[in-house]
């Protein structure tokens, strides 16, 4: 791709980008949330049109009109949002747009056959090609998706974010399965904000930055992270974790308390306290229930057994309006689809929690509502600056610190957060890590949930592993190391 | 509003995140600029949004009004007709209102017609005549209000509570209710004879007929309980995103439901206005009515997933129907034709409506 350039309105998504990609490698594309990776390879797969700039396919100019072109040349794409059909099997989505068929009939035997001997080939022979994909899970899913982009004779796979819903044996697998696409030859385009594990499969490295490369072809062995980090950002830190206080060492009164709290077949016997100022982190696998376990405490699932305690008084079970009013927040796993209202202001979205604070009789003071936002979103260091602004325009850092200014707005005692920093590029990340040390720091009790061990050990005071749906660990995060919990967490499952 | 009344003022968590993440800042220079952004995207707003959304919506009740000038002259361009109009427009007009609210919330309700026949019937048997005839002719209004209020908790219950599917409940609401109307009335038409009730509904306002200065009232009502209350924002939430509605603290099933008895409680009204035009109760009264008013909301620009709508929009959306229908009858165009150039309208609204959402979800 040579100076490729696409404008939206008012906007210059991508002034100039290049990218050549070789048979056979793992080319990485690293940049910073709005730093045109998706737009990039919108324009490689067909969804969007250049305006500018060529592709060239085997050095020959080619015209990529729709993205079945794209994918008739050999280019497959597999997003962040995965686009199977629930309602249809796997192998139905395998072979989704080019069903085998004779005569318009469909050969339901072949397809079946073909889905698994694919699916075989990536090492999910326990998938059914006949299980419905809504009932599978997101690992699986993204399998399936694989499977699709095989099906069609890939010869240029990119893959968006793909380790984002995956625990660490699945990113294991996937990148086996890479490996092994990349020994026939197919070239991968892979985008990732873990730069560990683009040290692990990498080959080479674009490093995009407001819409243009800023340096393209780095050898992953001979770049130290340093570097990178600097590329993308002109800083040159990587996560810096805000010092603890003495939260740890000096006894506080606890806020929260949970005692026996029991999910069926998700978890059970959960107990967590929760001390004033304190943060407590919740390591696991994805799927080991420590997003439904901070989900049941705050009300949104209805537990079958066990007491949440806050400030000692007892909440009310599986009702979220009473966790609220007890002075409990989270900020959900699925920032888009359960923290945001994305088609509205930024001011409304923060205040949601709070309105009642700015109503009369019903009415609401809107020019209050904006000034007690721009407050906290200055703060906070929104950007753009303006409270007006849909949230839908921000990026991934900027919508988490909105519903971060949520909860301040509404002082909470507890803060509950799940995945604070996923899509959030590293930047936004140390700011968001200081933020929550400084709501502690001034008495907030916090949860955290993360599938980086290294956040949970930067960030909490208190650790706690879980592992299927167990409390297997609990103790001070500065007694513990990555390798340990990681032990902990696949003890047992691996087999 | 109750359960999110703690006490206000900046607590000592925010004071801290100030300290150690924001720039500390002039604060009299930030008041300034806040003040200043404050004016300028407000009033930017307001040009760009409530009246660049409705211009499509303002050119074609214009060109519909051009055409009845040069179709029917004088009778079209009096102001008998604009009343005739405002008439006409002003019972659709109120439950459309209602239904804005159900629409954006992402719901729909199908029985605002069958609710506004079982109101009208119930406010006018015997019983409840004779009461009012005892005592005043405020008892038909309660009647009316409370059987639209109570169709529209039924509905919101079970859409709420019982997770039945609003299109589904509402479908099977519109079915019952006016079986029901036909049972009360045992289908006849029920004359209103209470002269209190007739005298008050049938008065002008300043030369204005009291129907159409009711649909005034409630469009200038639901369009403050829209824009400037909290029931208006919560509605948006909970159309826009149900579950982060939810996890923010809102009591998502209590509002749905508070959403849908508002809509009963403007088919109750609807009823009375019923009343007061023919004189009578009927259980065929506001047959295809939701039609109507769902139509009026959709070319007002509501979305019908929820989450964005406008007042004014229906209100032009209403405006257009019933203009549109006054031309054809001046021009003693028979309904049929009517309803083929209502059903052109719709399409072409809705086309537009989407292209004016992808446009706004690429930028």
């Amino acid at each position: 791709m040579r100076g490729i350039v696409k404008r939206f309105p008012g906007v210059l998504a991508l002034g100039g980008v290049d990218l050549d990609v070789r048979p056979g490698e793992v080319h990485c594309l690293l940049g910073q949330n709005g730093a045109g990776k998706s737009t990039l390879i919108k324009v490689l797969s067909a969804s969007y049109q250049p305006d500018e700039g060529e592709i060239l396919w085997e050095g020959e100019p080619v015209a990529l009109g729709t993205p079945q072109a794209a994918m008739k040349l050999g280019i497959s794409t597999i997003y962040q949002e995965l686009d199977l059909v629930p309602g249809l099997s796997v192998a139905e989505n395998i072979f989704l747009g080019h069903e085998l068929s004779s005569a318009g009939v469909s050969q339901r035997g072949r397809t079946n056959r073909e889905a698994a001997a694919l699916l075989a080939r990536l090492g999910h022979s326990e998938i059914s090609p006949t299980r419905e994909v809504g009932r599978l899970t997101p690992a699986a899913q993204q399998v399936v998706s694989m499977a699709r982009a095989l099906s069609q004779n890939t010869r240029l796979l990119v893959l968006d974010e793909p380790s984002a819903v995956l625990d660490q044996g699945e990113v294991d697998n996937l990148f086996r399965v890479i490996a092994d696409l990349t020994a026939e030859g197919v070239a991968i385009v892979y985008i990732s904000h873990r730069l560990e594990e683009i040290r692990q499969i990498g080959d080479r490295i674009t490093v995009l930055k407001d819409g243009s490369t800023v340096a393209t072809g780095l050898a992953v062995a001979d770049t130290p992270t340093a570097e990178l980090i600097k590329l993308m950002t002109g800083r040159s830190i990587e996560y810096v974790f805000p010092p603890r206080g003495d939260a740890a060492t000096t006894p506080r009164e606890p806020v929260l308390e949970v005692s026996g709290l029991e999910l069926p077949g998700v978890f059970s016997g959960v107990d967590l306290t929760v001390h004033a100022g304190e943060i407590v982190g919740l390591a696991g696998l994805v799927g080991a229930g420590r997003s439904e376990i901070i989900e049941t405490v705050y009300g949104a699932r209805r537990p079958t057994a066990g007491v949440v305690r806050v400030n000692g008084k007892e909440l009310r079970r599986g009702s979220v309006t009473a966790a609220v009013k007890a002075g409990l927040g989270l900020a959900p796993e699925e920032r888009k689809s359960q923290g945001l209202l994305l088609d509205q202001a930024i001011y409304s979205n923060i205040t949601v929690s709070t309105m009642g604070r700015f109503a009369r009789l019903g009415f609401l003071d809107r020019g209050e509502e904006r000034r007690r936002s721009r407050e906290i979103t200055e703060s906070l260091d929104v950007r753009p600056a303006g409270v007006d602004r849909l949230v839908r325009l921000l990026s991934g850092g900027n919508q988490q610190k909105v519903v971060l200014a949520r909860w301040l707005l509404r002082e909470c005692k507890v803060l509950l957060l799940d995945e604070p920093t996923r899509g959030v590029d590293v930047g936004a990340r140390a700011e968001i890590y200081t933020v929550v040390r400084a709501l502690a720091d001034s008495g907030v009790a916090i949860v955290v949930v993360s599938s980086e061990v290294e956040e949970v050990l930067g960030l909490a005071d208190r650790v706690l592993v879980v592992r299927e749906g167990r409390v297997v660990h609990e103790g001070p995060a500065t007694e513990i190391d990555e390798s340990r919990v990681l032990d902990l967490v696949m003890e047992g499952s691996a087999a | 509003m109750s359960e999110h009344s703690t006490t206000p003022g900046t607590g000592p968590d925010l004071t801290g995140v100030e300290n150690t993440v924001g720039p500390t800042s002039d604060t009299v220079k930030v008041e300034q600029a806040a003040a200043e952004s404050e004016r300028t995207s407000h009033g930017g707003g307001l040009m760009s949004g409530a009246f660049g959304r409705n211009i499509g919506l303002v050119v074609a009740l214009l060109v519909i009004c051009v055409v009845g000038v040069a179709t029917a002259g004088d009778r079209f361009a009096s102001v008998d007709n604009l009343v005739t109009i405002l008439r006409l427009a002003s019972i659709v007009g109120v439950v459309s209102i209602g239904m804005t609210f159900v629409i954006i919330s992402g719901g729909i309700d199908l029985s605002v017609g069958a609710i506004v026949a079982l109101a009208s019937v119930w406010a006018s048997t015997y019983a409840t005549q004779n009461m009012a005839e005892d005592t005043s002719w405020l008892v038909m209004v309660f009647v009316a209000l409370a059987v639209g209020g109570a169709c529209g908790l039924v509905n919101g219950v079970l859409i709420a509570y019982g997770n039945v599917v609003p299109f589904i409940m509402t479908l099977a609401m519109l079915a019952s209710a006016r079986g029901l109307a036909e049972i009360i009335s045992e289908r006849r038409t029920q004359i209103v004879r209470v002269e209190g009730f007739k005298d008050f509904w049938s008065a002008d306002v300043l030369g204005i007929p009291l129907l159409v200065v009711i649909f005034a009232l409630v469009a200038v009502a639901g369009w403050l309980l829209l824009n400037r209350t909290t029931f208006g924002r919560r509605t948006l939430a909970v159309g826009g995103n149900p579950e982060a509605a939810r996890l923010a603290g809102i009591n998502v099933k209590r509002h749905t439901t508070l959403v849908y008895v508002l809509v009963g409680v403007c088919c109750g009204l609807a009823a009375l206005m019923y009343l007061a035009r023919t004189s009578t109760g009927s259980s065929t009264h506001g047959t295809l009515l939701e039609l109507d008013a769902i139509a009026a909301v959709v070319i007002g620009g509501t979305l019908l997933t929820g989450g964005r709508g406008t007042i004014v929009g229906t209100v032009f959306g209403v405006l257009i129907f019933s203009t549109l229908s006054n031309v054809f009858v001046l021009n003693n165009q028979d309904s049929s034709t009517q309803a083929v150039a209502k059903g052109l309208i719709i399409v072409v609204a809705v086309l537009l409506q989407q292209r004016l959402a992808r446009r706004s979800v690429s930028t």
